[in-house]
């Protein structure tokens, strides 16, 4: 019974799917489907870290605005001053590597303000949210960075076995994540912090820390969500990221992370980010003219929390 | 002799199972203070859900002034009849003394938006009327808690009600404000205010109340004038012959020459100062006192959910270290916290889950909890404690309270402790996981383990070794197994016997 709860999407997502295959025949041609899978692969790295936040009871709104600063800092560091970097020109493998730190600390002191000062988690992310989309503006003065060197590229043009990398790379990180939160005591601690958190603590679970860590992680994911988006548009504007936080909010509730915490799965969350792909690349092979596309898709959403509130006969408050 | 105000005529309530309440009976005539005492789970809250209209009772009826109880759904002819206040406020805080008053039904001027200037003249009117002296314009979340018990009188009385059920108001006062509260009840008294008063002070009943009725184990036990009633014979009534749980431990089974396994000295902290004791190997301890007497604050230092200001613990020769839960599990330190829908239990995890939070990191390798090991450790504790349950993957709040309860203890022992704190560990269960429960501290007793007990039910203090009694942070008393009811039960409720 609680595992038939967790695909509560998954006869959403079918028909969805039988509809897209008699609407367009191309719909289920490989190319398509690899077309899915390739631009679903950022939303799902940072609807991942999201997931793993909302278990615990938490929220990071400002997940979002780390898709772009990251990628864009990680780029500013090693593309020359006259492609509008900084000018340090330092190895392109220290730009990766910032890419993840910077998602890291930001998760860091996002953790810090909400476990230590007790702040309210929605409002703290909300302001890092603005801060952090206008730190990208103010460093990239608008401009968009396309100059960087290959591997920034990569995770989107590399292929396995005719299979992009960072969908590799997101289904990875799933299975990681799916084991972890069903096998690892620190991923049962996100669902005892979530469900009961005094309870967590009377029985021995270092709540504070688990928190902090849980921002960091969800961080550091998101700042690989940004350089997978990096690869997927070739380029980095100022807006990278901006509001996408709607989308992953939306996958994950669809997909059955609870608002309130201690309740949801990874296969939950998957589907969740699977059916909002499949529906925008629906929307998109039928011509939905792009001045309606928003609506169209928001109301699809209302219909998939409405039908997983119905299968799974359970409040999402 | 005028009419009842209130009666409740053989009315019972059962829960399932269980017997809340059977056959009981209450008269209160116009004009007094009635206090209703018994012990916890004597049936007294059931009593008063009937009174207020909050359930109906299975059998037997409840009228005010000889005529039948109108019926659930009609609240308001309730409230005119009768009002509770409860330990818990109804107030909201965040709005002005005057809006709580005036709630829902706020005098309005035209086009119907609310008359601000009406309210508070209005509230103040009807404090005046009461004597009661709050500013209408404070803030309610800002008031002591006896202005706003008084407020919520004020508010009851407003609607009509000359009938107040008073729910352990002296609980959260000190004993300036106890005398402030009474000068006001009897002065509500003389203008034909009816109190029916719970307390667990004795002293108090007879401070303020002029006829007493006693409840024991869900049944009527008498009702009498309190001048003819001494406190040793109220006391009788309240806790009877001794129960089924037998007759407990009579006399200490470790000697002075077992070694000390925990020793306190000097602690200090939220609501206790310098205390201090030793706990033998296998030696069981009680403590008790009234829940102000800083008896959990004190346990909850020794688990580590409280770090104290001063003083030391020591544990088979080593500091205990305070406030790591972590840390002091292990360390060797076992506990079932006060609350198990607060502290002691994750609601939507699984029987199985819940009782190895405590050892999660020892299932499997580098903290992989392997499937198997979880299930093994749980069907062995549901086993052991012989939890109902469908299985270790059941989730933990589809559960009874006794059942519960048991996974709360599950979880305590998992870690194989050497001192086991046990705050209230039957609150709201029945007798059979009661019985269950503390049949668990003689088997862990005996296998050299420490146990404290806090709890001021007598049932569970009868497995131990030795009783002492907390009260305003200290220990009072110390009461050697082979204890008398009377006398601990005087002891904790803070009576001089006479």
């Amino acid at each position: 019974m609680r595992r038939l709860r967790e695909l509560a999407l998954v006869p959403a997502l079918v028909a969805l799917i039988v509809l897209g295959a008699f609407v367009n025949e191309n719909f289920l041609s490989y190319a398509n489907i690899i077309s899915i899978l390739g631009s679903s692969a950022a939303l799902a790295m940072v609807v991942l870290a999201e997931s793993l936040i909302l278990i615990t009871g938490k929220i990071d709104l400002s997940l979002e605005s780390v898709v772009g600063i990251a990628p864009a800092l990680g780029a500013l560091v090693v593309i020359p001053a006259a492609s509008a970097g900084f000018g340090l020109e330092l190895p392109t493998a220290v730009g990766l590597a910032l890419i993840v730190v910077v998602g890291a600390l930001v998760g860091a002191f996002n953790g810090f303000l909400v476990v230590k000062l007790r702040l309210n988690a929605f409002i703290v992310s909300l302001a890092m949210l603005i801060v952090l989309r206008g730190l990208l503006v103010g460093a990239t003065k608008g401009k968009t960075l396309f100059d960087m060197p290959e591997p920034f590229f990569a995770l989107a043009t590399t292929t396995f076995l005719g299979i992009p990398i960072s969908v590799w790379l997101a289904a990875a990180a799933f299975g990681v994540a799916g084991f972890f939160l069903r096998y690892h005591r620190l991923g049962r601690a996100l669902y005892a912090i979530g469900g009961n958190p005094a309870a967590a603590r009377a029985a021995g679970i270092r709540v504070d820390r688990v928190l902090l860590g849980v921002f960091v992680v969800a961080g550091a994911l998101s700042g690989l969500g940004g350089l997978i988006q990096t690869g997927y548009v070739g380029a980095i504007n100022a807006n990278q990221g901006a509001n996408m936080i709607f989308m992953v909010m939306a996958a994950a509730v669809v997909g059955g992370i609870a608002m309130d915490g201690g309740r949801g799965t990874m296969s939950g969350a998957l589907t969740g980010v699977l059916l909002l792909g499949v529906v925008t690349n629906l929307l998109t092979l039928a011509q939905v003219s792009s001045f309606w596309i928003q609506s169209i898709q928001g109301a699809i959403i209302l219909v998939a929390l409405m039908i997983a509130r119905v299968t799974t006969g359970r409040a999402q408050e | 002799m005028s009419a009842p105000l209130v009666e409740a005529i053989g009315v019972g309530k059962r829960f399932g199972s269980t017997v809340a309440l059977a056959d009981a009976r209450l008269t209160v005539v116009p004009g007094e203070s009635h206090a209703l005492v018994g012990r916890n789970g004597a049936g007294k809250s059931t009593l008063v859900s009937l009174l207020t209209g909050l359930q109906a009772p299975d059998g037997g009826e409840i009228r005010f002034g000889g005529e039948p109880a109108p019926p659930l759904a009609d609240r308001d002819a309730w409230r005119a009849r009768v009002a509770c206040v409860y330990q818990r406020s109804t107030i909201v805080p965040d709005l002005t003394v005057g809006e709580n008053l005036f709630i829902n039904r706020q005098p309005l001027a035209g086009f119907g938006r609310i008359s601000w200037k009406r309210l508070r003249a209005e509230g103040r009117e009807l404090l005046d009327q009461w004597g009661v002296e709050v500013d209408v314009d404070a803030r309610a979340g800002d008031l002591a808690v006896e202005d706003r018990q008084l407020v919520e009188i004020a508010r009851a009385l407003s609607y009509g009600a000359r009938f107040i059920i008073l729910d352990e108001p002296t609980a959260q006062l000190d004993n300036n404000e106890i005398e402030r509260l009474f000068a006001r009840m009897r002065a509500l008294q003389e203008s034909g205010v009816t109190f029916l008063f719970i307390s667990h002070h004795l002293q108090e009943v007879y401070e303020v109340c002029q006829t007493v009725t006693v409840l024991r184990d869900a049944r009527w036990i008498i009702t009498a004038p309190v001048a003819d009633l001494p406190r040793a014979a109220l006391v009788e009534a309240m806790t009877g012959e001794a129960t089924a749980l037998g007759e407990g431990v009579t006399e200490s089974r470790v000697g002075p020459d077992v070694p000390v396994r925990l020793a306190v000295s000097g602690l200090s902290g939220d609501a206790f100062t310098d205390v201090s004791l030793a706990v033998r190997r296998g030696e069981v301890l009680g403590l008790a006192g009234s829940s102000a007497s800083g008896k959990i604050e004190l346990a909850e230092s020794l688990v580590g959910l409280r770090t104290p200001s001063g003083g030391s613990a020591v544990l088979d020769g080593e500091a205990l270290p305070f406030g790591d839960v972590r840390r002091a599990l292990d360390a060797g330190v076992g506990c079932v916290p006060r609350d198990r829908h607060h502290e002691g239990l994750v609601p939507e995890l699984s029987v199985g889950e819940n009782s190895a939070m405590t050892i999660a990191g020892r299932l499997g390798k580098y903290g992989v909890i392997a499937p198997s090991r979880l299930r093994a450790h749980a069907e062995r504790a549901i086993a052991d404690l012989d939890i109902r349950t469908e299985g270790p993957g059941q989730p933990v709040n589809a559960l009874s309270g006794g059942n519960q309860q048991k996974v709360v203890m599950a979880r305590a022992l998992a870690t194989d402790p050497r001192l086991l704190v046990l705050i209230n560990p039957t609150a709201g269960v029945d007798v059979k996981s009661k019985e269950a429960l503390l049949a668990v501290v003689d088997r862990i007793r005996a296998g050299g383990t420490s146990v404290i007990i806090i709890s001021d039910e007598l049932d569970d203090l009868r497995p131990c070794d030795r009783v002492l009694v907390m009260r305003h942070g200290s220990i009072a008393d110390e009461f050697p197994a082979g204890w008398h009811d009377h006398d601990l039960v005087a002891s904790i409720e803070g009576v001089t016997r006479d």
